[in-house]
């Protein structure tokens, strides 16, 4: 690291994007179990060389240097493996999960990774959003679309409700708070009859502009999937959820929530209102679970209690620790990971949670900042400064 | 008045189990100041142990319930001391240093890997399994009370392990270092106790206790499944810190009042039943929000 490389061309960025693209494709489209595990183990080789041989780093440094040429290329390339997919249902749906998943790990970045207040309920904020896309559809005549920001809304409502305790606790206490919740949510739902009692509600789609979102997309020749809508709607929120957690990361908001995890007794010091922050963090998150939520509710179509279990909410918890706390990219990496790979492998299916929560372990015992730690904050995004520190010294 | 009767015998049956549960985190916060979120999964362990256990007996041709009973319970309390143990010293020491949000994790996602084992290990580990009632269920009726020999029996053997914990803990050589270990680790060290050692024995004997308190839960309720733990365990660990973490009367104080609210809130609440749970965990977030280090508060100043 201490010789991190001057060059700033997009070259290795954009390769990369490409490459990340082409083994998307490759790895969706592939259909025997054999072909699935050489191109994983491909992966594993070309992350292991990668790093061997400096090219991580300067991948990353190329997309520090040129993160809007990086971002547009993200975008393009999730573009072309949807269009590639276009016709194939269950790919369209794998996706559009992952990438609503994405944005739920968004959010819980930003209460974990940058406030460091904990939330073990992050199925149930999911959940909130589904339950109320699917109230919204089946009792009002309010437009369809509208469950998105109400998903949202009632998300951080409910979720206000933690906030007391939450704030007056920390630690294993704030994150009894939340599992207790994240329990209580499923066990309401599943008594409640007016919300389907335990098996479920259906969830009507989204109606925009007399246009159904479940109706395929025809234009000319072209036919795409009926969950190809949903794809479109679920990357705009991806887009911007991550736009807004990379500014909120780099405005003196994320700085004042970074000093908060450090340390709060010498934030408070200096000033900070720890209250205003958490509360900022935790609302916030829920907010964008809430909404991914609605939005997954009409992907759906039908929801039932068992959806948000506490399990499901150690899976979240899982893919923003695999990533790397705080990692916008990893976090995106890992999402997708952890969706996809047991739909490919359906004999992981069963296995996943133990997988994931074996991972888990694995990486807090021998590497705990991550698979890709956050780096350093990097105020003039371009302009390298002298900083020999290493990430694993200080992390902020 | 039958009807309170037999809410009061159900509410001291659930009080001795979440102060059984609640004895066990307050014992590890206080040798290590940890939360070890996978007890009562390890509980949940620990009773299908006694399954397997009686399963085994049963085909081994051992019929009498009084042997069935005491094999299951020494064979399940045993084989989760060993379990507590193992866990201390491979994923909780080593731990020590790094930020208590990681031993958290660790515990929980340990905690799911237990659960998730026993789901996917035992056969047809989905569905809820009926425990064999073991102890003898003759009943006494008086008028439109019936009280159960098994309640009694169970809820004595509850109590005495009560006090056993309490007899080991403040009566013996070994409950005097634990209790140097969780005054000062680092003094008790000096005056040449073996630190890892008494960490390890203690959540051996943490663990030991759940598994006594879910072989107690499966006596009572004739059915075990594999998420019994997971709610046992935040219901254990709420008495915990209401009680106060690392003080073992105010655990088991806690355990009796969170099962007393409980009981109360199944027979006040219009609603009743179907709510019960809800109402449980609602009454712990709000006495969370309440006092946020139990009603018993934890006497700490932060020093910077």
């Amino acid at each position: 690291m201490a010789t991190s490389p001057n060059v700033r061309s997009p070259l290795p960025a954009l390769v990369w994007a490409a490459a990340a693209t082409l083994y998307g494709v490759l790895f969706l489209g592939a259909e025997s179990q054999r072909a699935l595990g050489t191109l994983l183990a491909i992966a594993a080789a070309a992350v292991v060389l990668g790093a061997r041989f400096g090219l991580v780093d300067r991948i990353r440094a190329s997309i520090g240097g040129n993160e809007r040429t990086f971002d547009i290329a993200a975008v393009a390339g999730v573009l072309a493996v949807a269009f590639w997919f276009h016709e194939e249902h269950f790919i369209i749906l794998m996706m559009t999960t992952a990438l609503l998943l994405m944005v739920v790990a968004l959010g819980l970045t930003i209460q974990f990774g940058y406030a460091g207040v904990v939330n073990f309920a992050g199925a149930a904020f999911l959940g909130i959003g589904c339950y109320t896309a699917g109230v919204v559809t089946k009792y009002t005549s309010l437009p369809s679309f509208l469950s998105l920001p109400l998903g949202g809304l009632m998300a951080a409502i409910i979720g206000s409700i933690l906030i007391l305790p939450v704030l007056r606790t920390r630690g294993h206490y704030a994150a009894l708070v939340t599992i207790a919740f994240g329990i209580l949510f499923k066990v309401f739902l599943e008594v409640n009859d007016t919300l389907g009692g335990p098996q479920g509600i259906q969830v009507k789609p989204i109606v925009l502009f007399g246009w159904n979102f479940n109706s395929p997309i025809r234009i000319g020749d072209f036919t795409a999937s009926f969950y190809f809508s949903y794809l479109l709607l679920a990357l705009i929120l991806l887009v911007l959820s991550f736009a807004l957690v990379r500014r909120l990361e780099r405005s003196w908001i994320g700085l004042s929530l970074d000093a908060i995890r450090l340390d709060e007794i010498a934030s408070a010091c200096y000033g900070l209102n720890l209250a205003r922050w958490k509360v900022l963090a935790f609302t916030l998150g829920n907010f964008l679970a809430g909404t991914a939520g609605a939005a997954y509710g009409h992907v759906l179509g039908f929801i039932a209690p068992n959806n948000f279990t506490f399990g499901d909410s150690l899976i979240l918890v899982s893919i923003i620790l695999l990533g790397g706390l705080g990692n916008l990219w990893g976090v995106a990496v890992a999402a997708a990971f952890v969706v996809i790979l047991p739909e490919k492998f359906q004999v992981i299916q069963e296995y996943r949670l133990v997988l994931y929560a074996v991972l888990v372990i694995l990486i807090l015992l021998f590497r705990p900042q991550g698979l890709l730690p956050r780096q350093l904050r990097d105020y003039v995004p371009g302009a390298k400064p002298q900083s020999t520190h290493s990430p694993a010294e200080e992390r902020v | 008045m039958e009807i309170a009767l037999q809410y009061l015998i159900n509410g001291l049956m659930l009080g001795v189990m979440y102060g059984l549960v609640a004895v066990g985190f307050t014992l590890f916060f206080g040798v290590l100041d940890v939360i070890k979120f996978s007890h009562g999964d390890v509980l949940t362990v620990g009773v299908f142990t006694g399954f397997a256990t009686y399963l085994a007996l049963k085909a081994a041709q051992v019929s009498s319930p009084l042997v069935q009973l005491i094999v299951l319970s020494i064979v399940a309390m045993a084989a989760m001391a060993a379990l507590g143990a193992l866990i201390a010293r491979y994923l909780v020491l080593p731990l020590s240093g790094a930020p208590a949000l990681n031993t958290l994790l660790i515990t929980l996602m340990l905690g799911t890997v237990l659960r998730e084992g026993v789901r996917l290990g035992f056969p047809d580990g989905s569905n809820p399994k009926p425990f064999p009632a073991l102890l003898p269920t003759t009943a006494y009726t008086f008028g439109h009370f019936t009280l159960r020999l098994d309640s009694l029996m169970l809820l004595a053997a509850g109590l005495a392990m009560i006090v056993a914990v309490h007899l080991l803990i403040n009566k013996t050589k070994l409950g005097l270092a634990i209790r140097a270990v969780a005054q000062d680790g680092e003094t008790a060290r000096t005056m040449g106790i073996n630190f890892t050692a008494v960490v390890l024995i203690t959540f051996a004997i943490g663990s030991g206790v759940a598994a006594f308190a879910g072989v107690m839960n499966g006596l009572y309720y004739n059915e075990i499944n594999f998420s019994m733990g997971l709610l046992l365990g935040v219901f254990g660990f709420s008495a915990a810190v209401v009680g106060g973490l690392g003080n073992i009367y105010g655990a088991i104080l806690g355990g009796f009042l969170f099962a007393g609210l409980q009981t109360i809130g199944a027979v006040a609440l219009p609603f009743a039943s179907a709510y019960k749970d809800v109402f449980a965990l609602a009454v712990i977030i709000a006495i969370m929000a309440w006092r946020p280090t139990g009603l018993i508060a934890e006497k700490s100043s932060e020093r910077v």
